[in-house]
Parts: C-alpha cells; structure tokens; sequence
C-alpha cells in the first residue's frame, strides 16, 4: 500500500515530463539548471520550466541506466577519475536524451547556472553548452569560507540577479520580470518548507516515525527539485506531514526494504550522498540491522531550512541570495562539523557515519577530518564506507556490508559493555606524534 | 568437557581455535580455504579438536608413564595416523583406477598401486623403529608424495609402467584423503598405538582417561570474510573486527591497538582496557599495501613470499618507493631494476611502502596507542616488522610493540572468546598469551 | 655578480651557480629560506599559498613574504594519507603532511584560491588542524561579465589587505600597493621574457632549469628572485647550445599540483622540447603590465578580471573559447604537438580535457594524453609515449621547422 503522498509526488514528476517533452510542441521555455542553489520560484514565475541534470544522473543510476552511460562519455575522452553525475548525463544525452520517465528530453533554451558549492558544476556547463550551443547565464555564489555569507556577498548575487539572471530569462521567455508574481511563489515556498521542516524534524522522536537518508531523499525531491513555489509542492508536504504525524502519534516506523522499522537499535546521523546504483539494496543493509537515519546532510544540499532559513517574500531577491549562499556544500568545513555535531545532539544518535563517494570531491575531500573531529566532539563513535553515486562499479556490497556489520556490531558491543557509547570519552588525536 | 569454538573463515586460511570453560586454549586447527566454506569450517574444528584430545593426553599420559613414554606413544600414533591414511588413499586409488584408466591398463595399474602402498608401509614402520628419527614434515602430502614419486619411478624403470599415469592418479586422490575429516582417527588409533608400544598399564590409564572425555562444543561463534555463508545462527557471528580486537586483547591484555594486515586487507583497530572495539579503520576501495601486494611482488621476482623479507633485510640502502599500486608493482619494479638498482634495497623500500600505507591507517583509526598488537600473515615478515618498529618509533616514539607466534588464530581466538561469552555471560577468562 | 658579456666559462659558471641555488630551494621541504628571511628583521611574517593564482601584490604590500606551497614531491606521507581517500589527488595529502610535521609553522597565513573542491575544502580543514594561523579562501571572479565582478573581486582584494595587515600591523598606503604592483609587473614581464626565449631557442633553456628557477620564484623574495632571473637570461643568451632534432610541444594541464622534475626531463629527452606549458601558472595568470587608471585595488582587480589567461580554473564565458585554445596556443608557441599531463583526479584538468582536445584535434594537431602525481616515480610509460609522440610527429608529419624549410631559429652551429 502506498501512501499518498508518494502517488502524488509520482504523478507531480509525470506531469512534469510530460510537459517538458511536449515544451517544443507548446513553446513553454526549459531551463537547466542544478539543485543546490537552483532558482526555481524564479524560472517558474517567467513560465519556464526547470529540468536538472543531475536528479536525471541519479535515475538513470537507479535504473540501472548509468554504467552504460558511463561508459559511452568515458568513451568520447572523459576520464575515469571525474563525477560520475557528469558523465552519466553527458552519455545519456550522446544516447538520444530519454529522461527517467521514459520520455524524451527537451533541450534547454536556457542554462543557468548558479555555481553553489561544487566546482565541478562549472565544468559541466561548460561542456553542456558546447554541446547546445544555447544562451548561457552564470551566477557565482560565494563561498562561506569564513562561515557566513557576507554582506557584500550578499549584494553581489542580487546584483548579478538583477543584472544577468533576470535580463536573460526575460530574453528568452519574451516575459517581463515580474516581481509580485516571484513574491506569490516565494510564499509558496515558505509553506511547503514549514511543513518539510515538521517533517525531518519528527526524527527526534523515538521510535523516528521517518528516515532521514533513504527515506529523506524521497521528502526532498520535490522542494529540491521542479517544485518549490507550486500549489502541488505545497499539497504534496501537506500530505506528507499528516502521513508522518499519524506515525508518530502511533509510534510507528517508517516503511524500510525490510518492513516496517518499529524496534529501531540503532539511531544514525549521516554524512555524504548515498549510492543510486544499488540504492535499496544499501538501505537495507541499514534496515537488516535495525539502523535507522534520524538526520542527514545529503537533505540539505537543496537547502539547509532545519536551520531556519525560509524564502521571504518581502524581500525576493535577497532571499533568493541568502537561499543560495546557504546550501550545504556552500558551508566551510567548520561549518559542516558544527552542523553534524548539532544533529547527534539533537536527534539523540548513538552512530554516525560518512558514505564517501568517490564523484564528489565537494563533499569527500576532508570527510575524514570531519569524522574524528565529529567523534572527538560528541563522543560517539564514526564508521566509514565508500562507493559512488552512480558508478555501480564503485560499489562492493560484499566491502560495505562488511565495514557496515562491523560498525553495527561495535556499537552493539559497547553498549553491552556498560554503555561506553554514551561517555565523552574521546578517542586519542590521529596523526601527531606525542 | 564443555567447550567453546571460534571459526575464522578468512580469504585464504580457515582458523579454528576450541577453548575450555575456563577460558583456556585446548587446541587449534588450521586449513587452506576453499570454495566449500563449509568444509573448511569442518576441517579446521575437526583439527583444534583432535589437537585439544591430544593437549589432554599429554598431560594425562605425562602424569602416568613421564615423557619418554609420551614421546614414543606420540609416534605410534602419528605411524598409526599414516598407515590409515596410507590404507584411504589406497582405496580411493584403486576406485580412480577403475573409473579412469583404460580397461587394457587397469590390472597393471591396480598391481602397481599394491606395491607402492605395500612398500610405503613398511618403510614408515621401519621409520618408526628407528632409535632416532629423521625430521619429517607433519603433512601427509608431502611424506606420502615423495615415497609415492620415487616408488613409481623405480616400476616405471623396472616395469615400463607410465609414471605420468601413477603420478596423476596419486595427486587426484590425495586431495579426496586430505578433504575427510580426521576426529575419528584418535578413537580409531590411539588403541593401535597404544598396542605397538606393548600396552603398558601405565600409559594405558592415562590414554583411557583422556580418550574418555566427550568434548562438547556448547556454542560455536563464526567470524572472518566468509562468516556469512557458516551455518550458524545470526547472533553467533561476529564481525572480524570485533573478533581481531579481543583477541589481541586475550593474547596481550594490554593492548590498546591492534594492526592487522591479511591478504586482502588492513584494520586498524582501538580497543578499550576489556577488549572491546572503540574505533577502527579499514583500507578503502583500493586495496594496494595489503598482504596480496607482497604477493605479486614475490611472483614477480619469481621468490617465494616467505623468502622476501629476509631478502630485504639484507639491505643497506633501502630505495625510496612512493606507490604500492598493485597495477603498477610490476612494472615500477622492472625499471628500479633496469636502473642498476639492487633487489634487496628495492624490497627495503617496498616493504617501507606497505607499512607506510598501514601507518595512515593507525592514523585515521585514532593513533597508535600502547601497546600495541601486530597481527595477520605480514607480521610474519621480518622486513615488514622492522620498517613498522621504525616507524612506530619515529611518529609515536616508544611503544611496547607485540607479535605473538600464533598471530593467525587472532580472529578465531576473539570469536571462541564471544562464544564463551554467548553461554557464560561475565565470565573470568584466562586464554593465556603470546610472547612479546 | 654579473659576468662580463664575451667570458663564456664565467658564463657557464654562473649559469651552474644559479641552477644549483634554485635546485637547493627546490628541494628544501623545510623552507630554511623563508626562516632565514623571517629571522633576518624582527617582527617579519610570511604568508603562504597553494596554487594557482592569489593576488601575491597584496601579500606583499602587507610586508609579508608570498610563499608558495607547490606540495611535498616525493616526501614520505603519513598523516596526509589519513586525511585522504585513495580517489583524491595528491598535493593536499603533502600538504597536510608538510603541516602536521611541522614545516609550515614559519607562516602566519595560509590562502587557498578557489582552484578546485579539494583546495577549497582544504581552507577549512587548515582552520581546524592550525588553528594558530589565519587563513583564508580566495574566491576568485567566475562570471560572464567580466564588468560586473570588479567591485566583488575588489573586495576580495581589500578584504584580504585588510586582514594581513592587520596580522603585520602595517598601514599599507596605495603608494606601498602601486611599489608592489610594480615590482609583481616586473616579474611577469621577466617571466614572459624567459618563456619567449626558450620558445625561440628551446636548446638553450631546458625546462628543468626554467621551471627551478621559476619555483624559486615562489619561496624567496620578488626583489631578490629578480636579478638572479636577470642574470639566468644573459648567460643563457651566451651559451648557444646544441639544438636537437626535437618536436615541439605544448603541455597542458599540469597547472595545479605540479609534476615531478623527473618527468619535465624524460619529456625532453624523449625528444620533445616543452615551448609552452601551464606550470607555476599563478606567475602569468595575469598578463601584461597592470593598468594604472585608478585606485590600486581596482586596478589591480581589473587586471585580473580582464587581462588573464583562458585557464582551466576560471569560468570561460565565450563558448567557442575551449575549443580554440590549443590550436591559438600551439600557434603561438610554433608547436608541432600537445601533450596532455594532469595530476590522476585534477578536476579542473581533466574536466576540461575532452574539449580542449576535441579543439585540437579538429586543426589535426597531433595529441597524446597522461597523468601523473606529483610523487611519481617511474618514468618509463611516459618515456615510451613521448618518445613515439616524437617519433611519429618528425616521420609522418614533419616537425614544423622542417615543414617551414627554415634553418633552426638562432642560426646556432
């Protein structure tokens, strides 16, 4: 039985394809664009229609699409070292362009890239619009290096708005800026935010009535994605809400690929994107042993709102700045500890692991400080896996399954040891000699 | 006698190690891996059994008659463990012959195997008469198979019969003997050899108290790379992990980290003052550094493994070696040859690499704190050793750094240790130690 | 000491001197020069950066010594490796190890541009394991506008003049900027000066020496880095060498964590003579002379948005940019070939590559493609390919000069 508000977010992404196929036909303008940091109130209040290229990554990774993708971009000279994300959409386009519904992609008639928090975006655009050939627009974001999105960066993404963005969309819809329409949107937003924030925030609950990993990917998809800013967006969290409260209420668990998880032994915090390729196969390593993801930073790479933030309307551009400079991958590095640590605290967890990917230099490179400074700070214990996005050949089940029953089982055994997990006790500084 | 075993089922040896209620070791047993896990599960604890029977008559049959006495029984019963064994390998000879030896060569074939069989007999008692024995290996293989070659070549000289024939019949059957299972064996042949040493009452007390016992494995935990596929209860298998870390602990019980580098992969591991897991790291996707990357090294140099540390050592100049790529081993040791560099300096170099690569992974696991336990196949490698005391040295300075002889039943002395534990929750141990 | 135009074994000898000083500097992991520097007056502070371009002017009007750290080579890595997984490049794990041992402490700051995730990651992770320095991201201009990140990138610049001379104590007025502007301007033009010759005349200046003397460039003061450069120039124009019958080659990519020396020779000796490349590129990412129209800063932020070289690390608005870049650079430096050498996992490079290679390819220019890591230590795979690349350009294609018909540039011999 499915609930409903997994028919609707189905039927909302269908919809949405469809549109997109038939846009050459209706004349409705496409938008590439990518999810961290992606403008989405912003395309749908000139009429434009979003597409990203890396939620189209994933499907095909999840169906089982994206080796032979792969392959083909591997192929034409790209190598083996770099995100598979990139490659396996470059392949699927060298492929004719069939997206995960099943349809066939429009190309853009406009890309638009905002740069937020990975390098590697700037570098696929690059190649996507030599492939199109079509208008271009770039916003930089800059980086929280010193922890906070500075004023004068601030002002530099609204005049780049004003300046670029908003002069190219006008350009290629035909469409004059219209701010009380961006304004309607934004409240939109700010609805269905609340209600996703009610959501993850239900996982401090014992038992979670959710998982915040596996589970929280499905929540995100369509706040992170083509949603943000639409009536069905907001209907879709409302939905959701009510299926998470009616849960809790009832003490129930989330469904997991092994049932119903109500005897949850373990309560996780987790770093890192998780595999597409084997996806339900690597949820129920987690579920097998009774783990459940009570918070996760991969949900808030397409915004960080458990923190606070919320689309404003009264202050559209800003907003959008501030949307922007605070996606995760955005944040430096003390900033991600911080935000980890402040999840095992709050969500109560008594584990805490890094999926490393192997595509992902924005999120990998200092994983492992990440890791020992998490546990120094917390006092519990970090397991490390590694895989990939959608490379299946960088996932070894027999290897994660390994290091996951490993871990599984020393924090079984250091309960039983007197609950030892639970001590501040933290473990001797790696790497310096005395 | 209630005992406990721990079976570590690892990537190329099979462990098994049976502990006592007290905790204490009553024997090991050890076996090649095979695509059968479950027969080299089943192998492995038939041994540590047959080993922990004869712990016990050692002490039973030492009481009774002295060492003299033991001594001689000991080799009555390894004769009387031959001469079976001898007797199963003829019979599943003859059953070859018939299945696969062309009808017109069979009767000659079936008529050398007799002789053969015949005369290995009578030399191992020969053997056994002797007043001062030479030293033998301990595998049935190798004693059987060097009698078998040198009888087949003396018929194929004197009898024209085809030695390629003989020898390819023998080393098909030799794999079905040593693939059966021996616990019987001690029933069966302890009363022979008991017999051959003219059954003085004396010995005769001590074999029956000791043939007496029944050992009765209360819970048996699984452990290793293959423990998923051992037919035991989910609750009953523990990660390698945990295993290696407690039982470190029970062999040194002062070690707080533990380096283990196997075949196929590297753990680092922190354990608390009681053994228990408080961090650990593995190697990642990428397995260069590990156990196997000695192994092409040595294939490379056409040297056997066991001979490259004590090549190393011989150096003076150890060469700088920055990659420990498997993919590249070859080829990078191909040019530092090619250059005029020497082997010995080259190995130094390697070995430093490995050892390198594994001090990284002390690192991310939290340091390495004292003491602290080296286990796995390379810390039988002197070279390995030696570039890890350096190192230790130069990053952490002093560190009390163990090794115990029998390092490779780690895992399956942690796993017997959880076993015991399984049934006598709290219990005081005593699983005795290594030498430092 | 200059030696006198027409004394060639003074010549020579200087020429030795000069190498064997860039090479001790080189190879010097503990920065023993930035200490004598430091020690040298009280109250001196150096302030490092990893590659490829800050705005070293600003460091220096500062009053602190620009220090480049360009990696560890082939040092042995402990504590770096544990920092790193086996799919990242290697510069960061030397990095850290240089760190944790304790050979950075000679820098009060540390600055990582934005070059890539790693390097950008690599700031905060400094923020945690040092946290006695200042340290700060570079977030260099990516627009499509070039006009309008000149107030952003500016103040970035006065961003960063603020802090450091904060940590120097120092008012830092424009005249002090437009001195360091000036003496920058003045090494960027030695710089192209020193490339123009050994694009003229390759067999004079192999790229061994050029790239040491360039890395000198990145530990020891600019005004001490000058006359020595100077000087490498003239003797160099003395000594008219022995040109060989090599092809010419450009080598792309290798603009981040830098190749291993070795490398640089088993590239020539194979027979290929370097007339261009991307190392050390932060030295040259701006090119020409600053403008002097305005306020320092400014100016010196339009000289970058404006005046810089098409690189892998910086966002190229015009599309049809990538593909014309190797057939405009092998133009320029009248090559026969390009040699694609990126660091295993350099995103930038490697990103990059399939359209920079689509592009010369498409002007039939030959190409060959590798990667390497810093601590590489053996060269024989490079040695066989460009010793074929070189094979193969003078049999079947005719290296240029020969296609030109022309005696070797110089007349030498």
């Amino acid at each position: 039985m499915k609930d409903r508000s997994m028919l609707l977010q189905k039927e909302m992404i269908a919809e949405h394809f469809r549109r997109l196929e038939a846009a050459p036909q209706t004349g409705e303008k496409v938008v590439y664009t990518f999810v961290p940091g992606n403008l989405t109130e912003l395309i749908r209040s000139f009429g434009a229609l979003p597409l990203l290229p890396e939620i189209n990554a994933l499907q095909s990774g999840m169906r089982g699409k994206s080796k032979g993708y792969i392959a083909e971009a591997e192929k034409a000279g790209h190598s083996a070292d770099v995100c598979t994300y990139v490659k396996a959409d470059i392949g699927m386009m060298m492929s004719g362009n069939i997206g995960p519904t099943g349809t066939k992609l429009p190309p853009p008639d406009l890309l638009l890239l905002s740069y937020t928090g990975c390098y590697t975006f700037m570098k696929w655009f690059e190649l996507l619009r030599e492939k199109y050939q079509c208008p271009t627009v770039f916003l930089q974001i800059p980086y929280q290096g010193d922890g906070t999105l500075l004023p004068e960066h601030r002002d530099y993404v609204v005049e780049q708005l004003r300046q670029d963005v908003i002069p190219a969309l006008e350009k290629v819809t035909g469409r004059p800026y219209d701010e009380a329409r961006l304004r309607e949107l934004l409240a939109l937003s700010a609805r269905a935010e609340d209600d996703l924030v009610a959501v993850l925030h239900s996982a401090k609950q014992k038992p979670s009535p959710i998982d915040s990993y596996f589970g929280g990917v499905y929540y995100i998809g369509p706040i992170f994605s083509a949603f943000r800013g639409t009536p069905e967006g907001v209907e879709y969290y409302q939905a959701l809400r009510e299926e998470v409260e009616e849960r809790a209420a009832a003490g129930e668990g989330p469904m997991t690929p092994s049932g119903r998880l109500d005897d949850q032994q373990f309560r996780l915090v987790v770093e890192g994107p998780p595999n597409w390729t084997s996806f339900n196969q690597f949820w129920e390593m987690f579920s097998d042993e009774g783990a459940v993801v009570v918070a996760s930073t991969y949900t808030k790479v397409g915004g960080t709102y458990d923190f606070g933030f919320r689309h404003d309307p009264a202050d559209p551009l800003g907003t959008l700045a501030d949307y922007c400079g605070g996606c995760y991958t955005n944040h430096n590095l003390p900033g991600r500890i911080d935000m980890l640590v402040e999840y095992v605290r709050q969500y109560q967890a008594d584990g805490f692991l890094i999926n490393s990917v192997k595509s992902c230099n924005s999120f990998s490179a200092g994983q492992l400080l990440i890791l020992r400074e998490v546990e120094k700070r917390t006092g519990i214990p970090g397991g490390f896996i590694e895989s990939d996005l959608v490379d299946p050949r960088y996932f070894s089940a027999a290897n994660i399954k390994n290091r996951l029953e490993s871990y599984f089982q020393m924090l079984r055994e250091r309960r039983r040891a007197g609950g030892q997990a639970a001590s501040p006790a933290a473990p001797p500084a790696a790497g310096r000699a005395p | 006698m209630r005992c406990y075993v721990g079976v570590d089922l690892g990537s190329t040896t099979t462990k098994a190690v049976v502990l006592g209620e007290d905790g204490r070791i009553l024997g090991r047993g050890i076996t090649n891996s095979r695509a059968n896990y479950d027969l080299a599960a089943d192998v492995a604890r038939t041994e540590a059994f047959v080993t922990a029977r004869f712990g016990l008559l050692r002490r039973e049959v030492q009481r009774s008659a002295g060492d003299a006495r033991l001594s001689a029984l000991l080799r009555a019963f390894r004769l009387e463990q031959t001469l079976a064994q001898l007797q199963r390998l003829a019979a599943a000879l003859h059953a070859e012959i018939d299945h696969a030896v062309a009808p017109a060569l069979r009767q000659g074939t079936h008529d050398a195997i007799d002789e053969i069989i015949d005369r290995s007999r009578q030399e191992e008692e020969q053997v056994f008469l002797l007043p001062d024995p030479p030293l033998r290996s301990d595998f049935f293989r190798d004693v059987a198979g060097s009698t078998f070659s040198r009888l087949a070549e003396e018929l194929a000289n004197r009898d024209g019969a085809s030695f390629d024939l003989l020898l390819g019949l023998y080393d098909k059957c030799i794999i079905q003997v040593e693939n059966t299972p021996l616990e019987l064996g001690f029933h069966d042949h302890i009363g022979a050899a008991l017999a051959r040493i003219g059954d003085p009452p004396e010995v005769r007390a001590g074999v029956q108290a000791a043939t007496a016992m029944a050992f009765d494995a209360a819970v048996t935990c699984g452990t290793g790379y293959g423990r998923a596929r051992l037919p035991f209860p989910k609750e009953w298998i523990r990660s390698e992990i945990l295993c290696h870390g407690l039982g470190a602990h029970a062999m040194f019980p002062r070690t707080r980290t533990v380096l283990d580098i196997g075949g196929q992969d590297t753990k680092a591991i922190q354990v608390d003052g009681e053994g228990i897991v408080t961090s650990f790291q593995m190697n990642d996707r990428c397995a260069a550094g590990c156990g196997r990357y000695l192994g092409y090294i040595a294939d490379e140099m056409n040297i056997g493994l066991h001979e490259l540390g004590p090549i190393a050592e011989q150096s003076t100049r150890k060469v700088r070696i920055n990659s420990t790529c498997t993919v590249f081993a070859g080829a990078e040791l191909r040019e530092r040859l090619g250059v005029g560099e020497r082997r010995e300096d080259i190995l130094a170099g390697l070995h430093r690499a490995v050892i390198l690569r594994a001090m990284s992974l002390l690192a991310r696991s939290g340091g390495i704190e004292d003491e602290f336990t080296f286990t796995g196949g390379v810390a039988n490698n002197p070279a390995a050793v030696q570039a890890l005391r350096e190192l230790v040295e130069e990053n952490y300075g002093r560190r009390t750094l163990n090794i115990s002889p029998a390092s490779i039943y780690t895992g399956a002395l942690g796993a017997a240790i959880f076993a015991l534990r399984v049934d006598r929750p709290g219990a005081e141990l005593d699983t005795g130690g290594g030498e430092a | 000491m200059s030696p006198t135009p027409d004394d060639p074994t003074a010549a020579r000898a200087r020429r030795q001197q000069i190498v064997a000083w860039a090479r001790d500097l080189y190879e010097d992991l503990d920065f023993g020069s930035v200490h004598r520097w430091l020690a040298q007056a009280p109250g001196r502070k150096a302030c490092g950066y990893l590659p490829v371009y800050v705005p070293r002017e600003i460091i220096h009007a500062a009053g602190m010594l620009p220090v480049g750290v360009h990696g560890g080579g082939s040092m042995e890595i402990i504590r770096g490796d544990a920092y790193y997984q086996s799919y990242i490049c290697h510069l960061p794990r030397s990095v850290v190890e240089l760190g944790l041992t304790g050979r950075l402490k000679c820098l009060s700051a540390m600055l990582f541009p934005s070059t890539c995730d790693v390097i950008r990651n690599l700031s905060g992770m400094w923020q945690v394991l040092e946290p006695g320095t200042y340290v700060r991201y570079v977030d260099l201009p990516q627009v499509n506008e070039p006009a309008r990140a000149v107030d952003f990138w500016r103040g970035e610049l006065a961003h960063l003049l603020r802090d450091l001379s904060a940590c120097t104590g120092r008012t830092v007025t424009d005249e002090d900027l437009w001195r360091s502007v000036a003496v920058y301007d003045e090494q960027r033009a030695l710089v192209q000066d020193l490339y123009d010759a050994r694009r003229e005349q390759p067999w004079r200046i192999p790229s061994e020496e050029l790239y040491l003397l360039l890395r000198a460039a990145e530990v020891v003061p600019v005004e001490e880095w000058l006359p020595v450069a100077r000087d490498y120039l003239s003797v160099t124009a003395q000594d008219p060498g022995r040109p060989r019958d090599n092809a010419r080659v450009v080598v792309v990519g290798a603009f981040c964590e830098q190749p291993p020396l070795g490398l640089l020779k088993t590239i020539e000796r194979a027979g290929c003579y370097i007339v261009d490349d991307d190392l050390l590129l932060g030295n040259r990412l701006v090119q020409g002379a600053v403008p002097r129209d305005g306020d320092p800063l400014t100016c010196l932020a339009r000289a970058l948005l404006f005046q810089h070289r098409e690189s892998s690390i910086l966002y190229e608005p015009d599309p049809g940019a990538k593909m014309r870049s190797i057939p405009r650079r092998v133009e320029a430096a009248r090559a026969d070939g390009v040699i694609f050498a990126a660091p295993s996992f350099c995103d930038p490079a490697l990103l990059d590559r399939p359209m920079l290679r689509e592009g010369a390819e498409a002007s039939k220019i030959p190409c060959i493609a590798f990667k390497y890591a810093e601590n590489t230590g053996q060269f024989q795979q490079f040695r066989e390919q460009a010793g074929t690349f070189s094979d193969s350009i003078k049999l079947w294609l005719g290296t240029r000069a020969e296609r030109e018909q022309s005696a070797p540039q110089g007349g030498a011999r």
